[in-house]
């Protein structure tokens, strides 16, 4: 084995050798000639250096197609999901006269004329009897209003295929949409309602405050514990059998499937101290397990960046080890502390496999208003509303999607700020 | 230079029988060594001889390192520093170092002054912090520049200035013993010669101790000097007597160049 590497070695430097004769020749042969152009010109190339730039051009192409790839990729990505989201930031209106009667606070259906009936959304309408109840003054009047349209009829205003409207209908709409009694207006819908099982009274409201929750949680749980294991690993920690098993554990676990944690979640904050199914706590906690080896692994990088002078610098001047840690090495690791974290919650953000387990993959109409609540967040709503079949889903999931990422890329966007920041000289 | 009488000079630091082990390597080889008050010492020798980590033992900056084991006693004023019931911290406030590389803290030239003698509470914030910066400054030859910056980042100075920065800083606690570990390897000649002639002010007030592979600098600067060779000290005496007439041969090959 040795031995071939020698000869390899050997073989390399005679080639090289007649390369350098080869070039001297040149060189003779160029001024017996009388031209004067020096060796590193053009002309004078050897096969060699030929081959070498040829090499550096294939890589270079490789390099461009590579990234043209992703870059073509990207661009795909981000066109479908902005042109599919889109049209789901507006809603459609249809002006409607509402009877506020007796009739109608028994029966909503009763509070339109029949022939409106299809064309206003029933999940509005449902809402109406609790509307009259709340306001008793209105009873026995009736006005024109803009009132959110069905599904189906926004559907078909959008002019999307399938939208199933029925014909008679159709009529009814067309001949509004003369008369100038459809209009369509910014989905407020999407951001002020949480789920529901009519597709334009369906909003991502009840997910947000979930995922905030659920985050907030994660955070308070990953950001201080994570932080503190790698400060005592990194600072405090003597070097022997026991923390470097530690540390190819928490290596270990980064890399683990993160629906093994749902099932972690599950077995100890559900099943043992009986924190409730499907709510932000159990969720946040489960999240928290999955984010703990990120943020220490992380933020030992980015103790481990801070300059070694540093620390004999303060410990030169009697400073104790928690004083070292505390007052410089720690501020100055702070940014890439803080980008670790960040980068740990926004993957913590967008995860679904564990909370399915945990059983926050749930119809969630209202928005939690306590962390013990049952609640869903925004990539579970995501999940639920893309396996649904009305059409109005199809636009939501592309909406929930734009929304998610707009988050997660602030997010990433605000850790590569504070990178930046942090790139000083010392 | 001083060359001549120095019996009356009382011994600061004695060192006896120092051995020092990195794991199984055994890097200083019984180290017999007086260094007196208030004069410089300096330390030469070929690189990995164990000068630097000879000098930082006397303010034990090796316990950091995990593998290293030190033999033999190291008599500050008469009082063992390995001994156990010392206070490691309380010892780096009479044993200063100035480092290799100048590295002020990232704060600013006031902060990096003040936060020894705030942590050892020694002095209160407010005009008593004040004077104390100003003529630790003063002593450090850097008041004059940076008097009227002290609050922009002590990181943002000269290589020079920072080293000076450094000392100023190490001085605001008022060691008893300052060691310098090749201070001005990383300088250009002129801020070489601005930290010479402050060493030269200093050693009035501090005992000093330095680890310099510049051998014109040792000679410039210092009292006595030791030769150091593969973690034995080969000789030592005033510094005169080194460059001049060195009673080793191969401390003459050393400083004559013919080594190293």
């Amino acid at each position: 084995m040795n031995k071939t590497a020698e000869a390899d070695i050997a073989m390399h430097t005679n080639n090289d050798a007649k390369m350098d004769t080869t070039t001297m020749a040149n060189d003779l042969n160029n001024t017996e000639a009388g031209k004067t152009t020096p060796s590193f010109m053009n002309e004078h190339k050897s096969p060699h250096q030929r081959k070498r730039e040829r090499a550096d051009a294939r890589f270079h192409f490789y390099g461009f197609a590579a990234i043209a790839l992703a870059l073509a990729f990207l661009v795909f990505f981000f066109v479908d999901i902005i042109g599919k989201a889109l049209p789901a930031f507006d809603e459609t209106e249809v002006l409607a006269t509402i009877h506020y009667s007796e009739a109608a606070s028994k029966n909503y259906n009763k509070a339109i004329d029949k022939k409106m009936r299809g064309v206003v959304s029933r999940a509005w309408l449902r809402s109406l009897p609790a509307y009259m109840k709340a306001h008793p003054e209105l009873m026995g009047s009736s006005a024109e209003l803009w009132v959110l349209a069905d599904s189906r009829v926004d559907q078909y205003i959008k002019q999307h295929d399938g939208h199933g409207l029925k014909s008679k209908h159709r009529r009814t709409v067309d001949a509004m949409l003369k008369d100038g009694k459809i209009r369509t207006v910014f989905n407020t819908t999407l951001f002020t309602n949480g789920d529901s099982k009519l597709p334009e009274y369906a909003g991502i409201l009840a997910a947000s405050v979930g995922t905030v929750f659920t985050l907030l949680i994660t955070m308070l749980v990953a950001v201080p514990i994570g932080v503190m294991t790698a400060i005592y690993l990194e600072e405090f920690a003597e070097d022997n059998r026991f923390t470097r098993m530690v540390e190819v554990n928490i290596n270990n676990l980064a890399a683990i499937p993160s629906i093994l944690y749902g099932l972690l979640g599950l077995a100890i904050f559900i099943s043992f101290f009986g924190v409730p199914r499907s709510s932000a706590l159990a969720g946040g906690l489960t999240l928290a397990l999955m984010t703990l080896p990120v943020i220490i692994i992380t933020t030992r990088a980015a103790l481990r960046a801070v300059p070694e002078s540093i620390r004999e610098a303060a410990y030169g001047l009697g400073a104790s080890n928690l004083q070292t840690a505390w007052h410089h090495v720690l501020p100055l690791a702070m940014p890439g502390i803080l980008t670790g974290s960040i980068i740990g919650l926004a993957q913590a953000m967008g995860e679904t496999a564990p909370l399915i387990i945990v059983g926050m993959m749930a119809y969630i109409p209202e928005a939690p208003t306590t962390i013990l609540d049952a609640t869903t967040v925004l990539p579970a709503q995501i999940y639920t509303w893309s396996t649904e079949s009305m059409r109005g889903y199809g636009e939501r999931t592309a909406a929930g999607i734009l929304v998610l990422l707009a988050v997660l890329l602030s997010l990433n966007a605000l850790a590569v700020k504070l990178r930046n920041r942090s790139q000083q000289s010392w | 230079m001083s060359t001549g009488n120095n019996t009356n000079n009382e011994t600061k630091i004695s060192i006896r029988d120092l051995k020092l082990w990195y794991g199984d390597f055994e890097a200083l080889h019984g180290i017999d060594l007086d260094i007196l008050s208030g004069k410089v010492t300096a330390f030469i020798g070929p690189s990995g001889c164990g000068k630097s980590t000879f000098l930082r033992t006397m303010n034990r900056m090796n316990d950091r390192i995990p593998s290293c084991r030190i033999e033999g006693e190291i008599l500050l004023e008469g009082q063992n520093i390995y001994a156990p019931e010392v206070d490691v911290v309380q010892l780096r406030t009479h044993v200063g170092m100035v480092f290799q590389k100048p590295n002020p803290f990232p704060k600013s030239i006031y902060e990096n002054i003040a936060y020894a003698p705030r942590i050892h509470g020694l002095v209160n914030d407010g005009p008593d912090m004040d004077e104390l910066v100003e003529s630790s400054l003063r002593k450090a030859s850097i008041w004059d520049e940076v008097k009227d910056k002290l609050q922009q980042p002590g990181t943002a100075l000269s290589g020079g200035q920072q080293q000076r920065l450094c000392i100023a800083r190490t001085i605001a606690v008022e060691p008893d013993v300052i060691l310098m570990d090749e201070p001005c390897s990383a300088l250009d000649p002129i801020a070489t010669a601005k930290i010479e002639e402050l060493m030269d002010e200093l050693k009035k007030d501090y005992t000093i101790v330095i680890v310099t592979h510049n051998m014109q600098q040792a000679a410039r600067v210092s009292d006595y000097t030791a030769y150091f060779y593969l973690g034995n000290v080969i000789e030592f005496a005033d510094t005169h007597t080194i460059f001049t007439a060195p009673a080793n041969q191969k401390t003459e090959d050393y400083i004559t160049g013919r080594f190293g």
